[in-house]
């Protein structure tokens, strides 16, 4: 087994929305996820974070591309072996009010993806929605509960302990964080980390939350209006971004600390545009402070400009250009 | 001096079948002329109440005020009428709300929502307004601001719609602006070019703010004071500066170390959450309502409410940890704040 748990090909995911009209939310997107990391992705809304996190996962057909799921193309999967996959990979949706099934006792809903799969039944099953529930911090009695019984963090712990209860390897996590209050973000955030621990999970934590982003994650990838821009490790990310979409994305980030010295910030003018319609070239060029003409005609290549670090920008054609 | 706003021991009421909500409970600050003043809870900490009492916009019934005063000016604004009421709304207190989306009317032109309120509020004909609207629309810094008057809310983005409301909000020059989140349903690099445009005005226009907000960056970065929000009382207020770097309430503590650090660097300190959950306002605790969540609570906590202890000028927490009897104080705050 190779160390990549997922590699991502040229995936794309367009939506017809008549007309001929057609929205590019992914589009020819590769990245690798290896196994055991958190790999972080993050966006302004509309950039298409979650509907590659989704796609990924398989809840919306690809429309181009592969995902290689340890060395085996998903498309080609079939049957029993398509199954085993579905089991391994689940997802944590961003509202747990609307995620969980109002009508259902939460050791049901907890129990689904057992049933489905009918890995246990009868004393084992009960006993396993207990241990559940325990593993995520709630008591064994909620079980007999409904969602509405429960507070935004407690439902996103039932959230996790769904996705927990058919033994997955890969987690989406689809902004799990962000409809909770701060101090409760905090505690989700390490019980996705212990759990990843002691489960041996890999995540991808999908969020608008730099700080949380940079904070759970091992690399982080920057997408903009469908495209990523960047892919590096957290550190590197934050200590040099290199895409200037990166660089003001970091730079908008209040900083809770009212002694710090302010750093230039750059306030990007402007909305991101449709993205029916995006700008040719490279998709950031309306508001890139760094423009220039070739930004208009041609697509950025998507390359490797210092070791692990991923950026797609003309700034970086020439080896030369380091530094913006 | 009188402040520009002062609200004394505020008490509100929710009737519900499960009985009486205390969503605020005995709540005093003030707001003075130009500054902004950031009020920082989380859910159901009793901010939006608080500041919806103030514009008069809370319903009652379910809703009962059953303490306090409201002085504006030195005006109680409990005791106006509706009619009183809506006269200062709008033209001296404004507010901008969370959602832009659903707080603009989506089937009237931005424009004219910008001059209804100059036509209601200042007598300007509809010529007037429609040019005082044009001139609202350009200084929050929406670009072709004569085409953008002709349009509806459906064709702004977010930011856009944002800004208009604080067009509204701005109209009428208010001596005091009400925001409530205006910025979390943003992005955040949406969020910097709002956030830059309020402090801008409030230079421009010396309009005195109340932030509401949850995102300590965005204290940090735009208030010059904070009250900080918990089951529905202000548990400590204070500058800026003292609030990041001599907190005295230990929920402020935790509220600082629950986020992460951003310039921190490879090595990962393990967040540290509150943990539990907010009391039910049904029936508060009837000590002090952090005390379950409280890593420093003592006995005395859970029987007793802290008053207000003032600290030094301008800096005052709710909390028995700041009185001179409880047991080694100092070395608890110590402690509270070198892991914040």
């Amino acid at each position: 087994m190779s160390d990549k748990l997922l590699r991502i090909e040229n995936l794309k995911k367009y939506f017809h929305i008549g007309q001929d009209r057609v929205i590019k939310s992914v589009d020819d997107i590769s990245f690798d996820i290896y196994r055991g990391e958190t790999f972080g992705l993050v966006g302004e809304s509309g950039s298409g974070k979650s509907t590659l996190g989704l796609t990924v996962a398989g809840l919306h057909e690809k429309t181009d591309g592969n995902i290689f799921y340890n060395d085996e193309n998903l498309s080609d999967m079939k049957g029993k072996k398509k199954v085993i996959v579905n089991r391994e990979m689940q997802i944590v949706f961003q509202d747990p009010q609307s995620s969980l099934n109002p009508r259902m006792l939460v050791g049901d809903i907890i129990a689904e993806g057992i049933d489905a799969h009918k890995l246990v039944k009868g004393k084992e099953r009960q006993a396993r929605i207990y241990e559940l529930l325990e593993k995520v911090g709630l008591r064994a009695e909620h079980a007999k509960r409904y969602p509405h019984e429960f507070s935004g963090g407690q439902r996103q712990r039932i959230g996790i302990a769904r996705a927990l209860a058919v033994n997955p390897k890969f987690i989406v996590a689809d902004e799990p964080i962000s409809a909770l209050d701060v101090s409760i973000q905090a505690q989700v955030i390490n019980l996705l980390e212990d759990l990843k621990e002691s489960e041996g999970l890999t995540y991808l934590f999908i969020a608008h939350d730099l700080g949380m982003v940079k904070h759970i994650s091992d690399r982080i990838g920057v997408m903009y209006l469908g495209n990523m821009m960047e892919l590096a490790s957290s550190d590197d990310l934050f200590s040099e971004a290199l895409h200037p979409y990166t660089q003001a994305l970091l730079s908008a980030i209040p900083v809770a600390d009212p002694s710090a010295s302010r750093k230039e910030r750059i306030v990007l003018l402007g909305d991101p545009p449709s993205p029916v319609n995006p700008p040719s070239g490279c998709r950031f060029r309306t508001r890139c402070p760094h423009a220039m003409d070739i930004c208009s005609q041609e697509i950025p290549e998507w390359k490797e400009v210092r070791s692990a670090h991923f950026v797609a920008c003309h700034l970086y054609n020439n080896e030369g250009v380091d530094e913006v | 001096m009188t402040h520009l706003l002062e609200v004394r021991n505020l008490g509100v009421n929710f009737k519900t079948y499960g009985g009486e909500v205390k969503a605020v409970r005995d709540v005093s600050f003030h707001v003075n002329k130009g500054e902004i003043v950031a009020i920082v809870g989380e859910s159901g900490s009793g901010k939006s109440v608080t500041v919806q009492t103030i514009m008069g916009l809370i319903p009652k019934p379910p809703a009962i005020i059953n303490a306090g005063n409201i002085y504006f000016q030195g005006q109680d604004l409990l005791t106006l009428s509706k009619k009183q009421m809506r006269k200062v709304n709008g033209s001296k207190i404004s507010m901008v709300f969370q959602d832009p989306m659903t707080s603009l009317n989506p089937t009237m032109k931005i424009g004219k929502q910008i001059a209804e309120a100059l036509i209601v509020h200042n007598n300007l004909s509809k010529a007037e307004a429609k040019e005082k609207a044009i001139e609202m629309i350009r200084l929050v810094g929406i670009p072709n601001p004569e085409e953008r008057y002709e349009q509806y809310p459906h064709e702004f983005s977010g930011g856009m719609r944002q800004r208009a409301m604080i067009s509204i909000a701005l109209a009428c020059s208010p001596e005091l602006l009400i925001a409530d989140e205006p910025t979390t349903a943003l992005d955040v690099t949406i969020q910097a070019q709002v956030l830059e445009l309020m402090k801008d005005l409030k230079e421009k226009i010396n309009t005195a703010i109340i932030l509401i907000t949850h995102d300590l960056g965005v204290v940090a970065e735009t208030a010059e004071r904070v009250i900080v929000m918990y089951a529905g009382m202000i548990v400590e207020i204070s500058s800026v500066e003292d609030i990041f770097n001599n907190p005295k309430h230990p929920y402020t503590w935790g509220l600082l170390e629950s986020i992460p650090d951003i310039t921190a660097t490879s090595e990962k300190k393990r967040l540290i959450p509150i943990e539990g959950t907010p009391p039910d306002l049904f029936s508060p605790p009837k000590g002090c309502p952090f005390a379950p969540r409280c890593k420093f609570a003592m006995e005395i906590c859970m029987d007793q409410m802290p008053p207000e202890m003032e600290i030094s000028e301008g800096h005052s927490a709710r909390c028995w940890l700041n009185d001179p009897r409880s047991p080694a104080p100092e070395e608890v705050i110590q402690q509270g704040r070198k892991s914040s």
